[in-house]
């Protein structure tokens, strides 16, 4: 199960909408808290893929590491990573499979003509096949579920 | 000794250590006796003829190693070797 601030998810769905058409992508941060991971904060990063960006995403070494760096200085762990799939479902495809990083999870925003219309969450098994996660939007703050 | 750092996503396999030495004179010594140290890194590293995987860069301080030596690249004791993951995807190859 993947648990997501109300504000962390707002940071990620604009993202999404402001890339398309091309795909966004960016990292997840927070704790890990008996299998859950709660996800405080996102950090939208540059899409480095050659070619074409509306059906690829790439993240440079360089922004990797700063992730990691964000997350040690935050005492946060880095949980996730998430990119956009415009005009097509938030469904992992094999590319995004084979490239896939054990334990990560990772979410997907479907982008339908602009708007975003479905959020997936997707983890890799002990076969490195994606299996869905269970997605909740909560105001972490408040202690509230939004949706 | 060298120092290896071990991104999040595989530190599951590391006992959660994220900074390990490994006495090891090239990436390549190194990163097998990390494999050695803690098998199930292995498949992570390495892919089924024994090369590094495609998805994974290796960087010794900023330098990719595709820019020094790649696995033959020499470790100095006070060398710190990143691993880190080839984030990539989306909806086609």
């Amino acid at each position: 199960m993947i648990e997501i601030d109300s504000f962390a998810n707002k940071i990620i769905i604009n993202d999404a909408i402001n890339k398309y058409p091309e795909e966004c992508c960016g990292f997840l941060f927070g704790i890990e808290d008996a299998g859950k991971a709660i996800v405080s904060d996102a950090l939208p990063v540059f899409n480095s893929a050659k070619g074409d960006k509306k059906r690829r995403f790439e993240i440079t070494s360089k922004d990797y590491m700063k992730a990691e760096h964000h997350a040690e200085e935050n005492n946060f762990s880095l949980l996730g990573i998430y990119h956009s799939h415009p005009d097509h479902p938030a469904i992992p495809s094999e590319h995004d499979r084979v490239a896939a990083q054990p334990f990560l999870s990772y979410l997907i925003i479907s982008v339908l003509n602009g708007v975003e219309t479905e959020l997936r969450s997707w983890k890799l098994n002990d076969e490195c096949q994606f299996v869905k996660e269970k997605i909740i939007i909560k105001d972490l703050i408040n202690n509230k579920i939004t949706q | 000794m060298p120092t290896i750092i071990i991104p999040t996503p595989l530190r599951k396999f590391t006992n959660n250590i994220a900074k390990l030495q490994v006495n090891g004179g090239t990436i390549e010594e190194s990163l097998q006796l990390l494999s050695t140290d803690f098998p199930e890194i292995k498949k992570h590293l390495f892919d089924d003829q024994g090369q590094i995987r495609t998805f994974v860069n290796i960087f010794v301080g900023d330098d990719d190693i595709r820019d020094l030596q790649n696995e033959k690249t020499i470790l100095q004791n006070e060398s710190f070797v990143s691993i880190v993951p080839a984030i990539a995807g989306g909806i086609i190859f």
